[in-house]
């Protein structure tokens, strides 16, 4: 089967810096891909080779099995949610959306029926009167999704669709776009610095980090089994493991990970374990987190909220199980 | 652990004020923002109402009387003889010969400026933004006057422009171009034509700012959204970056138009002996003697403005604003 999206050895270089760095990819059609890394990683970068906003300075990629070097944006079926969604402010909410099929010479009736059903889509029938202005930021990324969907593209590509909204429209437009996904089966490509939001709506996730690809997998196996102590420590925090410590539980002299909610944490009256130290302690709502320091090694534990907890700054005993000690491919 | 310089115990809770006639009246005027406004303003409204418009509507006043035509004396009542002279043929084709340079004069203005403003605003960084300036800047601080003459020796017939078309072999086109009515004449610099190109050098920096900066407002990424939406470079020209630049395009064109419709110094130096609107207020204030005739020829710019305005309005040059 021919790929939605592959690279192959692609590189971005500006000047003498690498965004993208020989990075070799593959999505499938379909497919709801998370690109996930920190700002400067190269996510945006490869985001915008896809768009075709910047041209790949070696290697080659391909769209459904056509080569794409070279080919401008407005000739690739490919459309993009913009991060802060780039609505044209002199024109109004339907002209947005039925833009794509003006500029490709539709009659003013029938682009303006397929903007309408666009609108419909996204839940919000009836406002293409308005003016990108008048409305608030949900509603833009909205209109911003309806204007890439009427176009019926074969890869739709998101950069950070959902960071200027505040947590609650996040919430939702995370399932939304989910749920959007399905239905249209159309393959979505997104780019995020949160891993929450990545693990919570891809299928797949890569996470990036100087220019490179560090992982790809599925939600759970970059949770789970991170391959480097970047992933697990980028990637909802987990605590990493020095190979010395790692080898008294394990026999393998390798970097490890350990999600701080597979920590157990008693006073240290309560038995054997890893002596350690409270060094504080945070409320989280349903969980609380622990700050821990267990001869230098700075750990976090995870405890679900209402567990009887020592005092700050008291002597502790950590306990884990063996088999949630993953170990890393990273070499020691 | 207390740091000594962080301990908020010794400060109080208020500020005393800083006292005399500059505490006291930062005070005021932070309690009452309107009175500092006022005060600013003052000045400059009575200058604009009282000197620059009130003059300007005495001037207008002097339209609505007519010139005794065997004595040269004014005659000060209320009259719209001055209009209908205005409506000669002579006078009418004075006016239409303006507005027709003005018109063409903007247009060429604003083909030339788009496309220096539009690399200013997108591709110009650092030093060479600079640059930009100054080459746009640089000719508006030396003397018009020496601009202009400097034109006359540059388009006259013995001219550097003539050697270089003689040198390139192409002076059959600009012979073919002056025989031609209206535009041609004996050289460039007595011609129609100079008088448009100098209109257009010295205005140009007029449309050029304002173009850029409405340029400068239109995100790059709104560009690159109608480029990803499928739209050709053409296509995004004509529906995202001009709409975006037209009011940018307009506020220029305000200038160029109204500049090159007063102007009398360009025509008068550069160009055939037929008289534009200013040169005719010129001449009738002056050797003529008619002020109400003169006063009714300022009155015309102003009107054809206002329509200007109207129209550019209805267009909507100023939704994006």
């Amino acid at each position: 089967m021919t790929s939605a999206v592959s690279f192959r050895q692609v590189s971005r270089h500006f000047g003498s810096v690498r965004a993208v760095d020989a990075v070799d990819l593959d999505i499938a059609p379909g497919e709801f891909f998370a690109m996930l890394g920190p700002s400067g990683s190269g996510k945006t970068t490869c985001l915008r080779l896809i768009a075709g906003f910047e041209q790949p300075t070696s290697g080659s990629i391909s769209i459904f099995g056509e080569r794409a070097e070279g080919v401008p944006p407005y000739r690739r079926n490919v459309n993009t949610v913009f991060q802060d969604y780039a609505l044209f402010p002199h024109l109004n909410v339907l002209d947005n959306v039925a833009y794509g099929l003006m500029v490709k010479r539709v009659g003013k009736a029938e682009r303006h029926k397929a903007a309408e059903e666009a609108l419909s889509l996204v839940r919000l029938p009836g406002y293409g009167g308005r003016r990108p202005g008048q409305l608030s930021g949900g509603q833009r990324q909205r209109v911003a999704l309806a204007r890439a969907l009427v176009n019926q593209p074969k890869v739709l590509l998101l950069d950070e669709p959902l960071g200027a909204l505040d947590l609650k429209l996040r919430e939702n437009m995370q399932e939304e776009l989910k749920s959007l996904q399905k239905t249209l089966g159309i393959t979505f490509i997104f780019v995020t610095h949160d891993q929450g939001e990545a693990l919570s709506m891809a299928d797949r996730v890569a996470v990036f980090n100087d220019g490179k690809i560090m992982q790809i997998g599925t939600p759970e196996d970059i949770y789970q089994r991170p391959k480097t102590r970047f992933v697990a420590d980028f990637v909802g925090s987990s605590n990493v493991l020095p190979p010395d410590f790692v080898q008294r539980y394990s026999g393998q002299h390798r970097w490890g990970s350990l999600r701080p909610e597979s920590i157990r944490v008693a006073r240290a009256t309560s038995g054997e374990g890893v002596a350690a130290r409270l060094v504080s302690t945070n409320y989280l709502g349903a969980t609380t987190r622990l700050a821990l320091d267990a001869d230098g090694l700075k750990l976090h534990a995870m405890v679900p909220a209402g567990t009887a907890l020592p005092a700050d700054g008291e002597a502790v005993v950590l306990t884990f199980n063996r088999e949630h000690l993953h170990l890393m491919d990273e070499p020691a | 652990m207390t740091i000594a310089a962080l301990d908020t115990n010794t400060t109080p809770a208020i500020l005393p004020g800083s006292g005399g006639m500059r505490g006291t009246l930062s005070d005021l005027f932070w309690r009452r923002p309107q009175l500092l406004l006022l005060l600013m303003l003052l000045p400059p409204v009575l200058w604009l109402g009282v000197v620059y418009i009130g003059s300007l509507f005495a001037l207008l006043a002097q339209s609505f009387f007519s010139i005794d035509e065997f004595s040269g004396l004014i005659n000060r009542e209320f009259t719209l003889k001055t209009y209908g002279d205005l409506f000669q043929p002579a006078n009418l084709d004075i006016i239409l010969r303006t507005v027709t340079m003005a018109a063409i004069v903007t247009l060429a203005s604003a083909i030339v400026a788009f496309p220096i403003a539009y690399y200013a605003a997108r591709y110009a960084r650092g030093r060479w933004k600079a640059l930009f300036y100054l080459g746009v800047m640089l000719p508006l601080w030396s003397s018009y006057l020496v601009k202009i003459y400097a034109w006359k020796l540059i388009l006259a017939k013995e001219g550097i422009l003539t050697w270089l078309l003689a040198k390139l072999n192409l002076l059959w086109l600009l012979d073919a171009w002056l025989s031609l009515p209206v535009v041609g004449g004996n050289s460039l610099s007595v011609s129609f034509t100079g008088t448009f190109i100098v209109f257009v050098y010295v205005w140009l920096p007029f449309m050029i700012l304002p173009v850029q900066a409405a340029l400068e407002r239109v995100p790059g990424n709104l560009v690159e959204a109608s480029s990803d939406l499928g739209a050709s470079p053409g296509q995004t020209f004509r529906n995202v970056l001009f709409p975006l630049a037209l009011p940018g395009i307009v506020a220029g064109s305000i200038f160029t138009f109204s500049l090159t419709l007063g102007d009398y110094i360009i025509p008068q130096i550069i160009g055939t002996s037929r008289l534009f609107i200013g040169q005719a207020v010129y001449s009738q204030q002056g050797t003529a003697g008619n002020i109400p005739l003169a006063a009714a020829f300022t009155v015309v710019p102003i009107v054809i403005m206002g329509f200007y305005l109207w129209g550019a309005k209805r267009m909507g040059a100023f939704d994006a604003l």
